[in-house]
C-alpha cells in the first residue's frame, strides 16, 4: 500500500472532521447545526472504517448520525421560530458584558487545558509499549466464546456485565422520557410517494436488521446495529403517519422494552442456578445463548429508540387496534381521520394555502 | 511509529475541547446537546485511535466494544436530554 497516499487521505479526513465539528458548533441556526452534525457523524463512520473498526462504523452511521440526527431534527422542528436563530453572544444585558467576556475566556482556557491534558495522556499511552494483554486474552479465549467476531465476543460474553448495564441505561432513559409527558402528536399521513417508499423501505430494513443480527457472530454487525436499523423502520412508519410505529401496544410493549434486560437476567440467573457463574456461559451453549440474548436486546433497543423518537409516553390509540401492520399504510383517509394533524406539520401546504388566499384578496 | 494513531488521537482531543466549550457557553439547550454529542465523538476517536494497531494487524477489540456501548448510551442520553428540554419549553414560565 502506498503510505503517502494513505497519509494524504488521513490528513484530509482529519481536517474534514475538525472543520465539520467547528461548523456544527459555530453555526447559529439550529437546523443547519443538526444537518452538519449528521454529516460529521457520517465522516466519523468513514474514520472508524479507516481505523479498522467496522462494527463501530456501522453503529455510528445507524445510531450516531442517523437516529441522533432524527431525534435532533424532531426537536428543532418543535422550537419556536425566534429561538432558531438565537444569537450566541446576546445572553445578558449590557451590564453583564464584561462578566460574560471573563466567563467565556475562562471556559475557553479550561477547554484548551483539557485538550492539552488529554493530548499529554494520549502521548503517554502511545509512547509506552502498547499493552496487548487484553487483546491477547480475547484472542486466546475466542474459541470458547461461541462467536468468532472478537467485538461481539467482548460485548456479549467476556464483558456481558457492561452490556447488561448498558441495556439498563437504555431502559432508564426511556422510562424517564415516559415520565416527562405524553408523546408528540402524530404526523399527518404522507402522500402516495412516501407511502410507497415506506412500503418498500420497511421490509428491507427489517430484513437488513435480521441479517446484521445473524452475521454479528462472525462478521461486523450485532444487536446494536440491528436494533438501530429496526428503529429506523419505526421512524419511517412514524413519518408516514403510522401512530403505532409497527409496535405492539400497552402491556406487550412494556414487555418488549424490558426484554433486553429481562433476557440477560433470565439467562444469568438460570446459569447461577445451574451452578455456573452469573453470565458464565458453558462453551457448548454459548453460541445459542448469545443469539437468544441478542435477539431480545435487538427488539428492546429497536422499541426503545423508536419510542424515544416520539419524545414521550405513547398515547393508546383506542380506535386503532389493528394498525400495527405496514399493510395499514394504504388506509390513508381512515388514519388521517383518527390521528389529529399537528399544527404546522406541513409548512409547504400551509404556505400554499396562504398564497392562494392572498391571491384571492388581490 | 504510527502516524495514524497520533493524527486521529490528537484530533479526538481537539474535538473534545471544542464540544465542551459549546456545552458550557451556548445559550440554546439544543446546541448544548449537540456539543455534548461532539465531545463524546472526540472521546470515541481517542479510544479507537488507541485500539488501532496498524495496517494488517488486528485491532484491540476491547476499546472498540467500549465505544459501541458508548454510542448507544450517548443516543439514549441525547433522547432523555431532548425530552427534558421539550418539557422545559412546555412549562408556562419558559414558554
Amino acid at each position: 500500500m502506498n503510505t503517502t497516499a494513505v497519509l494524504v487521505f488521513d490528513i484530509l479526513l482529519v481536517l474534514s472532521l475538525l472543520s465539520l465539528a467547528v461548523a456544527t458548533l459555530a453555526t447559529r441556526d439550529a437546523h443547519r447545526s443538526v444537518i452538519l452534525f449528521m454529516a460529521f457523524g457520517l465522516v466519523l463512520a468513514l474514520a472508524w472504517g479507516r481505523l479498522m473498526a467496522p462494527d463501530v462504523a456501522l453503529a455510528e452511521a445507524a445510531i450516531g448520525a442517523g437516529l441522533s440526527g432524527a431525534l435532533l431534527l424532531a426537536a428543532v422542528r418543535e422550537q419556536p421560530r425566534q429561538t432558531l436563530t438565537a444569537d450566541t453572544n446576546a445572553v445578558h444585558s449590557g451590564n453583564d458584558a464584561g462578566l460574560k467576556v471573563i466567563l467565556q475566556s475562562v471556559a475557553t482556557l479550561l477547554c484548551v487545558g483539557l485538550a492539552a491534558t488529554l493530548s499529554w495522556a494520549l502521548a503517554h499511552a502511545l509512547q509506552s509499549a502498547p499493552s496487548n494483554a487484553l487483546a491477547q486474552a480475547v484472542q486466546e479465549n475466542l474459541a470458547t466464546s461461541g462467536v468468532s467476531n472478537p467485538v461481539t465476543a467482548v460485548l456479549l460474553n467476556f464483558r456481558a456485565y457492561d452490556t447488561l448495564l448498558e441495556l439498563a441505561v437504555l431502559l432508564t432513559a426511556i422510562l424517564g422520557i415516559f415520565a416527562l409527558g405524553p408523546a408528540r402528536p402524530g404526523y399527518r399521513s404522507a402522500g402516495p410517494v412516501f407511502d410507497s417508499l415506506a412500503h418498500w423501505l420497511v421490509p428491507v430494513l427489517i430484513l437488513t436488521a435480521g441479517y446484521l443480527l445473524w452475521v454479528g457472530a462472525q462478521a461486523p454487525g450485532g444487536a446494536f446495529q440491528a436494533g438501530a436499523i429496526l428503529a429506523a423502520a419505526g421512524v419511517v412508519l412514524q413519518l408516514s403517519g403510522q401512530r403505532t410505529l409497527g409496535l405492539p401496544q400497552e402491556r406487550t410493549l412494556h414487555i418488549v422494552i424490558a426484554a433486553g434486560v429481562g433476557m440477560f437476567l433470565l439467562v444469568g440467573l438460570s446459569l447461577l442456578f445451574l451452578g455456573r457463574p452469573f453470565l458464565g456461559y458453558p462453551p457448548a451453549w454459548a453460541s445459542a445463548l448469545i443469539l437468544l440474548i441478542e435477539t431480545a436486546a435487538m427488539l428492546a433497543i429497536a422499541a426503545t429508540l423508536a419510542l424515544a423518537f416520539l419524545g414521550g409516553r405513547p398515547q393508546s390509540p383506542r380506535l386503532n387496534a389493528t394498525g400495527e401492520k405496514p399493510a395499514a399504510l394504504s388506509t390513508g383517509t381512515l388514519r388521517a381521520a383518527m390521528h389529529p394533524v399537528r399544527s404546522g406539520t406541513d409548512a409547504d401546504t400551509n404556505s400554499g394555502y396562504r398564497n392562494s388566499s392572498n391571491e384571492q384578496k388581490q | 511509529m504510527m502516524t495514524a494513531q497520533w493524527l486521529y488521537g490528537i484530533t479526538g482531543c481537539l474535538i473534545v475541547a471544542l464540544g465542551l466549550r459549546t456545552a458550557l457557553l451556548h445559550t440554546l439547550l439544543l446546541q448544548r446537546v449537540i456539543g455534548i454529542n461532539i465531545m463524546g465523538a472526540g472521546v470515541f476517536l481517542v479510544l479507537i485511535a488507541v485500539a488501532y494497531r496498524g495496517p494488517g494487524e488486528a485491532p484491540d477489540p476491547v476499546p472498540q466494544a467500549l465505544v459501541l456501548t458508548g454510542i448507544v448510551v450517548a443516543v439514549s442520553a441525547t433522547a432523555l436530554a431532548l425530552a427534558l428540554a421539550r418539557r422545559l419549553a412546555a412549562e408556562p414560565d419558559n414558554g
